[in-house]
């Protein structure tokens, strides 16, 4: 049961042997018994979700995820309930409302879990950045999970929740459902409101599911997507059921594979692994074919000045005054000038004592950039070549229905390996961000194991509004393999 | 105001621009970012051989527009369940330390 999928479940509350009670208790007792040691849970919402699955129980509630206990990362409000970005300056924060994936969530009939660690203000690669300390991988607990949804895919991966939402604004759902072998899957931007949503980078953020198997991914995408009159980027478009995508025949699919992507800092395991599943849907009947993407080499160098930009100016909301955490120091030094108003001093206090480092070094990095005189050569440069980036994406989806590549360079690395070098970490996102910048849909699948044993993801890119392109090559590549079949052994 | 060109980020800025974000560094913090960003700059200088006559800049990634809806008064969050989260209120109010002179 521990392992079992949403459909799974639904399919065994349908035919009557299995109750929501008993999986959500379950759940609970692995979580006690495993967390300590994998640390994916920043709180624990125990008898809030058993009181939940006895109500649906004894009311017969329907919905598409009825019984279904999911943990939702810690940058979603979620009403009444700690909500911290895993950040100290949001220290004990309640909501006084629901994210709008919430409301949507509890009228399907899912049942809250808690929530889930992440890198402070999804600021990271690795799930090291969080006040509360790092998630291990449950693949090997001496290995990050991946980051920023790190929690929400540990949680999913070692059997601690049944499916998770996390949020993507360089790859923090795919790196990480990647790098602890599960599906994880960032939406077109625009596509799931961000209502709610504790912003990072406006113009990249987007709200997405980490699942055991591409069905649930489907069905939770069923659930959370559509148009939101509260969050003006959320788009019309009307939600297809995205269930119906899922067809294990892709023959004459036309698949395109970006020699960009295999240059460099690639592992050799990675790529022998992600080239295997490319030759796999080559049997299935995909055409596959050599493109270009030429501007990737510049992703990273535009993902750095226009996310860190948006973030200094998103959390410059964090001041002591409305919500969390604000500095003890009562005793303010005599104001000589303006500048040392009490007040500014209790700002300047606050944010130097409330953020982690990670979180400093982004709002410096973006207020350079947006700075009177920097804003041309950093910031509208930075845009301008996001636009270049996106041309690449539109032109190869003209002749191409989806485009494949590996979701990370490397497997998991060792916990603390990279924390002192901030461009190395900066370096593992180099797959996942051309996606947020273009703001196309995009999905990792597990698409095999490293000879020590740490999963490898397989990212599929389409056209915006075409996840179903995803469902259905994602579908198709996992029913011709067993590889989300295996699980961890804790 | 003229176009300054990328630079390197001396201690000094850093602190500047830390001022300018409302952040209190600690001298260690102010000379590790400068180290760290400098890394981070120096790769980002690439950016500068790229070509971008001509080409439009995407703030956004899909081409939406101002959104309008009707103005309709709705209701808002009650002002206690809003304060409930307030380091520091009186009455109605969010409290703040002195903003004025003591005269």
């Amino acid at each position: 049961m521990t392992f079992d999928t949403a459909h799974e479940l639904l399919e065994q509350y349908r035919a009557g042997g299995l109750k929501p009670t008993r999986v959500v208790s379950s759940i609970l007792e692995k979580i006690e018994q495993l967390d300590s040691k994998i640390h994916a849970y920043v709180y624990v919402a125990g008898e809030r979700a058993l009181a939940e699955a006895k109500e649906i129980e004894q009311t017969r509630k329907k919905g598409p995820l009825a019984g279904i206990p999911i943990v939702i990362k810690d940058n979603i409000c979620v009403e009444e309930e700690v909500t911290t970005c895993a950040s100290k300056i949001l220290e004990g924060f309640r909501p006084p409302y629901n994210a709008a994936v919430i409301e949507k969530l509890k009228t399907a009939g899912a049942i809250l879990l808690g929530k889930s660690n992440m890198d402070e203000f999804a600021f990271g690669s690795s799930c090291e950045t969080s006040v509360y300390g790092p998630t291990h991988n449950p693949w090997n607990l001496e290995c990050v999970p991946g980051g920023s949804s790190g929690g929400s895919a540990a949680a999913v991966a070692g059997g601690l929740a049944v499916m998770a939402l996390g949020s993507d604004t360089g790859g923090s759902i795919r790196q990480p459902a990647a790098l602890c072998g599960i599906v994880g899957m960032k939406p077109t931007y625009g596509r799931v409101s961000r209502y709610g949503l504790i912003a990072f980078a406006s113009s990249l953020d987007q709200i997405g599911p980490l699942t055991r198997d591409v069905r649930d991914a489907a069905l939770l995408m069923n659930v959370i997507a559509g148009h939101d009159g509260r969050d003006s980027t959320s788009v019309e478009t009307p939600v297809p059921d995205y269930t119906k995508a899922l067809s294990k025949e892709i023959k004459g699919m036309k698949i395109g594979i970006p020699k960009e992507y295999f240059v460099g800092g690639i592992d050799p395991e990675v790529e022998k692994i992600v080239k295997e599943a490319i030759h796999c849907l080559e049997k299935l009947g995909a055409k596959v074919e050599p493109i270009s993407l030429p501007n990737t080499e510049h992703a990273i160098s535009v993902y750095y000045i226009v996310a860190p930009s948006e973030a200094s100016s998103n959390l410059a909301r964090f001041d002591g005054v409305q919500y969390g955490f604000r500095t003890q120091r009562t005793a303010y030094s005599v104001q000589r000038s303006e500048e040392q108003e009490p007040l500014r001093q209790m700002y300047f206090a606050t944010r130097g004592e409330g953020f982690g480092k990670e979180a400093k070094r982004r709002i410096i990095l973006g207020t350079y950039a947006l700075s009177s005189g920097y804003y041309d050569a950093y910031y509208l440069k930075a845009q301008k070549v996001r636009t270049l980036i996106k041309n690449d994406f539109d032109r190869a989806f003209e002749s191409y229905d989806c485009i494949v590549t590996p979701t990370s360079p490397t497997p998991a690395f060792k916990i603390g390996e990279k924390t002192s070098n901030p461009l190395q970490m900066y370096l593992s996102d180099i797959y996942t961000i051309s996606a947020n910048l273009a703001g196309i849909p995009a999905m990792s699948v597990p698409c095999g194991f490293t000879k020590q044993g740490l999963p490898v993801g397989l990212q599929l890119l389409a056209k915006p509004f075409a996840e179903e392109t995803l469902f259905h090559v994602g579908y198709a590549y996992e029913q011709a393999n067993e590889w989300h079949k295996r699980h961890p052994v804790l | 105001m003229q176009s300054k060109q990328p630079s390197e980020l001396k201690e000094d800025q850093i602190r500047y621009v830390a001022k300018l974000a409302h952040l209190s560094l600690t001298e260690e913090e102010v000379k590790l970012y400068s180290h760290q960003l400098n890394d981070v700059l120096g790769y980002m200088a690439e950016l500068a051989k790229v070509n971008v006559e001509k080409i439009e800049p995407t703030f956004h990634p899909l081409p939406i527009h101002n959104v309008f809806r009707e103005d309709e008064v709705k209701p808002s969050l009650p002002v206690e369940k809003v304060l409930e989260n307030a380091p520091a209120k009186e009455s109605s109010f969010f409290k703040v330390p002195r903003v004025l002179p003591p005269v």
